[in-house]
């Protein structure tokens, strides 16, 4: 990539173009292109880390997730710390570099339960905390009186190191009304990032498709990432992934709606995504995203094989070996993956494996 | 050297054994696709194909106990069973219920009452096991003709019947004229795995050579049943086995016209004695694709959905597959060795699939003819 990248890129209209019309394999293929100058090492990485929930209690309530509950659920949860410390031991014994934590927007939590807790965590142990998506950080700032930018220093100062890239679902405000009114829209999502960007923090940027957006919803989103990347550099990778519809109320709604066979005009769900409009999308992220050095591929999502497939149409990241997945699990589909099944698979795809950090340095190659 | 190959598929020539080796070893795998999807066009259109079927076995007893095999019990072995004809007919009426016709599930009720089920295949393969006689498949092939007559009955792989053949004194030929009397519409592919016999002596040993699975399936075709072809990759087999595999396919059906459908099946490594890891997506569909282009005589390619996983084998149908078998309803061979896939799948669902790989839906008879175009 001698040129810059300006050069070269792609327009919204070129990729809504692409979208309707390229044939898949030859969009793959263009993917795979630039995947390779990217990265001529033919490495794939993956980061040893572990998702710690710690609580599913959420005031948001999306309808596209199965993971929620309200604070009076027989199954409703707080981890106290102790058990949070024992999960991020097991982690480093297991080789991890990086614990994941996200949660439910909690009612009855505050700025400092989340100082206390980076700081303890910090206290007792060497590991990346990537923590804290932008709808948690908005609730922490809106229930202290704070702005984004002053939490996320508080909360950086305490020890957060970088932030998820989740909660951006679709950046685009129809389809969030529809999906998750109760959830900051997209310019929010997209000012925290920047503030993180602003604040030295590194952080992902997520996509969740295949529920009831449009092409040109989907392209919004890439072409909004694409655009803070540019101002601020400050996105490691780019994750595309598909909503499970198991569990969540977005399912039942659009099973309502087909038993009742209406018509509906402002809301419809499609089935789950399948393998071709996930490759469709992943690849399309890789040709518009000329900024953005890492793709992953979602093997959560989309299981091993695919994930193997993904590696050659644009992704060149395994994401991480999820130690402890909650989230997607609780829409019952759930990929029973070790370490070695996902170095193993990668070997198995043409790559070298490699485990990473946070912030794509290699550690060590398998 | 694709281009070579890429000139002669084009041209609508036969690729040579070498030039399948170069296929295999190549990385283009987008180039592979597209040669395999130009021959899978050419063959059957915009088409892919289904079928409303279920699967039936009637036993996991089996002397052979293959190597790789998960499925197979020793008889008196905990986890052995044996299902009576009844039984079958049992299962087989279950899919009444679907279609809610009548309040009886077909267990109580002795009547030869005639019904359809919401399939139009069963697919019927079991252990070789070591009690039965001939007769008993002969009764089990014409009783469900006799309950569902429209029925196809696709049943028993080559193993199954050179078996039946020593077991009955009987030729192959005489064996397969009479399960073809009793009802047997055609034969599934099974028991090919490779054919090459250092490999074959490595994975199963008990089993019949590769020679005679093709003189089975030669004899099969001269008396008029029809069969597939299958070939299992992934376990200790290098791309040369799977070339030579191919070849002798490919021979055979010069020979007899006689198979319908290509199917490779992927290798699952769990509960058996094969070491090893589940084969890539990757290889999968590069398989389903060489496949495709070298076997220039079978008219189908099928992406067995059960093995391959629903998404990679929505994924064949852009690498030469026009096929991904059907609904299945109950799996335990895959399933033994850790399919991780369901066990069926509805009608409405492999057509969602065909779809959006952007290929014309038809549901077809085992035969390939239409029964039903989606558009």
């Amino acid at each position: 990539m001698t040129e810059k990248p300006e050069d070269n890129r792609i327009s919204r209209h070129e990729a809504a173009a692409l979208f309707k019309d390229a044939d898949l394999l030859g969009l793959g293929m263009w993917a795979d292109i630039i995947r390779k100058a990217l990265h001529p090492e033919e490495i794939c990485t993956f980061v040893v880390d572990r998702n710690i929930n710690y609580t599913n209690v959420c005031i948001n309530k999306c309808t596209f997730c199965a993971f929620w509950r309200d604070a009076e659920d027989s199954d409703a949860y707080l981890l106290d710390r102790d058990t949070i410390f024992r999960k991020i031991e097991e982690t480093i014994a297991l080789g991890g570099t990086q614990i994941l934590i996200q949660g439910g927007l909690h009612p009855s939590l505050d700025i400092f339960y989340y100082i206390d807790l980076l700081r303890a965590i910090k206290e007792r142990f060497d590991i990346n905390i990537h923590g804290f998506s932008p709808p948690e950080v908005c609730y922490i700032a809106d229930t202290s009186d704070l702005t984004i930018r002053e939490t996320l220093s508080i909360l950086k100062i305490a020890g957060l190191d970088s932030i998820p890239g989740g909660g951006a679902e679709i950046l685009s405000d129809r389809v969030r009304d529809i999906l998750s009114p109760r959830k900051i829209k997209s310019s929010r999502w997209l000012e925290v990032m920047e503030a993180a960007h602003g604040l030295d923090m590194r952080t992902t940027a997520t996509m969740m498709f295949g529920s009831i957006e449009t092409p040109d919803d989907i392209i919004t989103h890439l072409d909004a990432i694409r655009q803070l990347q540019d101002r601020t550099g400050g996105f490691t990778a780019f994750i595309p992934w598909t909503f499970q519809p198991g569990n969540t109320e977005l399912k039942e709604r659009g099973e309502r709606q087909k038993a009742k066979a209406k018509r509906a005009k402002t809301f419809k769900v499609q089935n789950a995504a399948t393998a071709v409009e996930y490759l469709r999308v992943l690849a399309l992220s890789r040709i518009y995203l000329d900024n953005i050095k890492n793709i992953q591929a979602s093997w959560v999502t989309q299981g091993l094989k695919m994930a193997q497939v993904a590696l050659r149409f644009g992704a060149n990241d395994f994401g991480s070996t999820m130690i402890e997945e909650n989230v997607v699990a609780s829409t019952g589909v759930s990929y029973c993956v070790t370490k070695e099944d996902i170095i193993s698979a990668i070997r198995a795809a043409g790559f070298i494996p490699a485990q990473r950090d946070t912030h794509y340095n290699l550690l060590r190659f398998f | 050297m694709l281009t070579s190959i890429r000139k002669k598929v084009l041209a609508g020539k036969r690729i040579s054994e070498e030039d399948a080796l170069h296929l295999f070893e190549s990385d283009d795998i987008f180039t592979l696709g597209a040669l395999a999807s130009h021959v899978a066009r050419k063959k059957n259109g915009p088409h892919a194909f289904f079928i409303r079927n279920r699967h039936i076995n009637p036993t996991n007893i089996c002397i052979n106990r293959c190597k790789f095999c998960a499925f197979s019990r020793s008889k008196g072995q905990q986890g052995a069973f044996e299902l009576t004809i009844e039984d079958m007919i049992n299962k087989l009426g279950e899919g009444q219920k679907a279609k809610g016709k009548g309040p009886g599930n077909g267990r109580s009720s002795r009547s030869p009452r005639l019904i359809t089920p919401g399939f139009s295949e069963v697919h019927i393969v079991g252990g070789l096991h070591p009690d039965w006689p001939l007769e008993h498949y002969l009764e089990m092939i014409s009783t469900i003709k006799k309950k569902f007559p429209k029925l196809h009955i696709k049943a028993f792989t080559a193993v199954e019947i050179d078996y039946f053949s020593k077991i009955s004194g009987r030729s192959v030929e005489d064996t397969l004229r009479d399960l073809k009397k009793s009802g047997l519409g055609s034969m599934p592919g099974g028991g090919a795995e490779i054919f090459g016999e250092g490999i074959r002596n490595q994975l199963c040993p008990e089993k019949i050579s590769g020679d005679r699975w093709l003189e089975v399936m030669e004899t099969a075709h001269r008396v008029g049943i029809r069969t597939n072809a299958t070939m299992l990759y992934g376990h200790v087999e290098d791309i040369s086995d799977r070339v030579d595999h191919l070849s002798r396919l490919r021979s055979l059906q010069d020979r007899t016209k006689g198979f319908q459908a290509f199917i490779p099946l992927a290798y699952h490594p769990k509960n058996t004695e094969i070491a090893g890891g589940y084969t890539s997506g990757i290889d999968d569909l590069k398989t389903i694709a060489v496949g495709r282009i070298f076997l220039d005589n079978f008219d189908h390619i099928k992406a067995y959905w059960i093995m391959l996983g629903e998404k990679i084998s929505q994924l064949a149908l852009l690498f030469g597959a026009d096929d991904i078998d059907g609904t299945i309803i109950e799996e335990k061979i895959t399933h033994s060795a850790g399919a991780l896939t369901g066990e069926k799948l509805v009608a409405e669902q492999l057509v969602d699939l065909i779809r959006k790989a952007g290929k014309a839906a038809v549901e077809r008879d085992s035969f390939y003819k239409t029964i039903r175009t989606y558009r």
